[in-house]
């Protein structure tokens, strides 16, 4: 059946199966391989992405249900040549090892911080308690994120 | 890699509207909402639903609000809303204690009330707490909207009274005087599911319990209920004993199984010591000395 989508501003006219995955729309469909497809579970986080106002886990939820809405994905933080403090932030603090988790996390990140300017690093970590990093590196994450509250917070 | 069978799909712009496509698909369709239980047993091909119907269109049924001395709460409600109404926390603290430990922020995000409901795990959180607020649930089908308790609408694991041509499309929680509310769960790790939990809902007249529900989750109790313990309660004193012993008496009475969460008698020892923890915590603010 036929999607539209903007994702990062562009709109998307897609003739999708019904069962096809956000995730899969995004990455197969639209080359937008930024988001990463982990787990397939919900569990792993490394597949988040904005679905209007939200973050949510791209895995499970169909393309057909992101119809008529806006997505953003990592590709949508920072403009041009300009990194958000986010993005800033994990570059930084080392907030990242091997990267698969990181779009997930920043998009998160980039949440909470809309929703909160100055968190505590008790609601960093609450915030992204969804979100496996494999190579355990979430101190670093938790300073990248605070770092980015520091220097720039909100867009 | 897993996917889903291929499904046709419909999207619902109404209440009336989908009641009307279940109606004309019966048991072959089911409802999208949030979909973060449906997608991934259908993923495994626990759930082969030939038509998916969506709902996430109805924003009519996302809503919390208060209707005369009842709190009502649309079936679409995401779980962050439900956690984040200050309506919601003020008179069934119960409800944020549970919304709280719910899966994880982004789960929470696009999972809905309604939807959790429906699924019927037995170890689902919600289920419990409002079994424990005495919850009524509003169904509507082609021949209009019925209520049933929340103690009647579960029929066993993964099942419920809502037929196949019928929506959940609110709960309503009845706001009694001297009332308090809580939620303990011990979970293995964030976000997980329950390995035991406990909701308790206390009403006192000065120290005296006029009336007391008690939810328990993940331990095989009967409509997620302790009838026994709350019975027990009814017209005493809540003094720390009553409140131990009416703990042991929800353990007593429900019938946890040993799984990958856990042993069976340690389930039984948190229906004890959850039940007591979430009554203390129900009876210090009805006294309004617990935030």
């Amino acid at each position: 059946m036929k999607v539209t989508v903007t994702v990062n501003g562009a709109e998307y006219v897609r003739d999708v199966e019904p069962r096809l995955l956000l995730i899969h729309l995004l990455r197969d469909e639209l080359g937008l391989t930024g988001s990463h497809w982990g787990c397939d579970t919900s569990n792993c986080g490394a597949c988040v992405v904005w679905l209007d106002e939200t973050p949510v886990k791209s895995c499970t939820v169909l393309a057909v249900m992101a119809d008529g809405r806006h997505v953003m994905t990592v590709e949508g933080l920072g403009s041009g040549t300009s990194l958000d403090p986010v993005q800033l932030g994990f570059a930084q603090c080392h907030g990242l090892q091997c990267g698969f988790c990181t779009p997930g996390m920043m998009l998160t990140a980039r949440w909470l911080l809309n929703r909160n300017r100055d968190p505590s690093a008790a609601e960093v970590r609450e915030a992204i308690s969804g979100q496996i990093c494999r190579c355990t590196g979430y101190e670093n994450i938790v300073r990248a994120v605070l770092w980015a509250a520091k220097n720039g917070g909100t867009e | 890699m897993q996917v889903p069978a291929q499904v046709e799909y419909e999207k619902a712009t109404s209440v009336e509207h989908a009641i009307s496509l279940l109606a004309r698909y019966g048991s072959a369709a089911r409802v999208l909402a949030g979909g973060h239980s449906l997608i991934p047993m259908m993923k495994l091909r626990l759930a082969q639903p030939e038509v998916l119907i969506d709902i996430n269109g109805i924003t009519d049924l996302c809503y919390v609000n208060l209707t005369g001395a009842e709190l009502r709460i649309g079936t679409l409600t995401r779980h962050v809303q439900l956690l984040e109404s200050q309506i919601a926390g003020e008179h069934f603290a119960i409800l944020h204690d549970a919304e709280r430990v719910i899966a994880d922020p982004i789960v929470r995000n696009w999972g809905t009330v309604g939807g959790s409901l429906c699924q019927a795990d037995p170890s689902e959180d919600l289920s419990a707490a409002f079994a424990a607020m005495k919850s009524t649930m509003v169904i509507q089908g082609p021949d209009g909207r019925r209520e049933v308790s929340a103690r009647e609408f579960h029929t066993g694991p993964y099942e419920t009274v809502v037929g196949p041509a019928e929506l959940l499309t609110e709960i309503t929680l009845p706001i009694r005087p001297g009332g308090g509310s809580g939620y303990q769960k011990v979970a293995r790790r964030t976000g997980d599911w329950p390995v035991g939990a406990a909701g308790a809902a206390v009403w006192l007249t000065g120290d005296t319990i006029a009336d007391a529900g008690i939810g328990l989750t993940a331990v095989g109790a009967t409509h997620f209920a302790a009838a026994e313990a709350e019975e027990y309660l009814r017209g005493r004193t809540a003094t720390e004993e009553t409140l131990a012993r009416a703990g042991e008496i929800a353990a007593e009475n429900c019938r946890p199984v040993t799984d990958q969460r856990g042993p069976a008698d340690y389930k039984r020892h948190l229906a004890c010591e959850l039940t007591t923890r979430a009554l203390r915590l129900a009876v210090a603010r009805a006294h309004g000395q617990a935030a």
